[in-house]
């Protein structure tokens, strides 16, 4: 009973959380959220992009290095092949390899 | 038409499809080895739906966390959400009767999909972000139920598919790098978290790094909307 009571509390306050801006600022967007919501898609996804990478370790093996060949591949081919399906399947394969093969 | 769109949101929600269906498998065997079963893992999963705040929320459920204790983390995992609503506000005006349920469904992946404000190439676009973020939460479910079923018994390793989260966040943030003339915003995201990574240490530095990326770019506001 007690964990059914601790879900719905998380539920809620995600809910509240995700709601939140859109309730405060539901009849009228102030000019300075308007830029914010402007400028922060692409900070956000440079922060996820970090928040991602977070765990890695630089000083032990493998150096980090199974996620930086993973993450160049995804950036070159991303650019230039600009099909966003075709970039995530073969990085996530080559970082597959690399993690159960290679290091 | 109809089809079209459907279609269309399908194959846009594709990238998510693998690495929620993955990720949603590990969160049901997490949560049945910690004895709870396939109600439990579905409910969480269709409920709060937040990929990183229920497996903490495993932790929470065996340690009989106190609510206050919940309310807390949750608010802490979960901040960031209240950046990715303030940036979609203007995008999801006029959304209608979908509007409720895509704010429920605003994940990470869910944003980093439509952010950009995708669109079909023709008909009702808030139907069309509707259906991305529903076939998003429904690839989720499916992958917890299927965790919570199947347990540790996959025929082949999955180890690094976890991968495909980052390499979607990469690729959002590649693509927007490549369409846009101003860098300065994907700087600030990039430079703002990975200094707050490095000075606050992995469990605490979002928090800090979303104060500090709202303070950059608020200084360069008028800079900024010169370019706009």
């Amino acid at each position: 009973m007690n964990a059914a009571i601790l879900v719905a509390v998380m539920s809620v306050v995600t809910i509240l959380l995700r709601a939140l801006p859109f309730v405060v600022f539901r009849n009228r967007t102030p000019q300075y959220v308007s830029y914010l919501g402007k400028v922060l898609p692409p900070a956000i996804i440079g922060m996820l992009v970090i928040y991602c990478l977070k765990d890695i370790s630089f000083m032990a093996h493998p150096y980090g290095l199974p996620e930086l060949i993973g993450v160049a591949a995804v950036v070159g081919l991303q650019a230039w092949k600009r099909n966003s399906l075709i970039s995530i399947l073969s990085g996530t394969i080559i970082y597959m390899v690399l993690v159960q093969m290679a290091f | 038409m109809k089809r079209q769109i459907i279609k269309q949101a399908f194959l846009k929600s594709l990238p998510v499809m693998a690495g929620y269906i993955v990720l949603g498998i590990g969160f049901g065997i997490l949560m049945r080895s910690a004895g709870y079963g396939v109600a439990w893992a579905g409910a969480m999963s269709l409920f709060i739906y937040a990929g990183s705040m229920q497996y903490v929320g495993v932790g929470l459920l065996t340690g009989g966390a106190a609510i206050l204790n919940t309310i807390i983390t949750t608010i802490m995992v979960n901040a960031r959400h209240l950046f990715y609503s303030i940036s979609m506000i203007d995008t999801y005006k006029g959304a209608g009767k979908y509007k409720p349920y895509m704010i429920f469904a605003l994940t990470d992946e869910t944003y980093s999909l439509l952010c950009d404000g995708s669109a079909p190439e023709e008909g009702d676009v808030n139907f069309y972000r509707f259906l991305v973020s529903l076939f998003n939460h429904s690839y989720w479910v499916t992958g917890s139920i299927l965790g919570s079923l199947l347990g540790a018994v996959l025929p082949f390793s999955t180890a690094g598919i976890e991968f495909s989260m980052t390499a979607l966040f990469v690729a959002s943030f590649t693509e927007q790098w490549v369409t846009s003339k101003d860098h300065l915003p994907a700087l600030t995201g990039l430079i703002c978290t990975a200094l707050c990574l490095v000075v606050f240490g992995s469990g605490n530095f979002l928090i800090p790094a979303m104060l500090l990326i709202t303070l950059v770019l608020t200084l360069f506001r008028r800079r900024e909307e010169a370019l706009l």
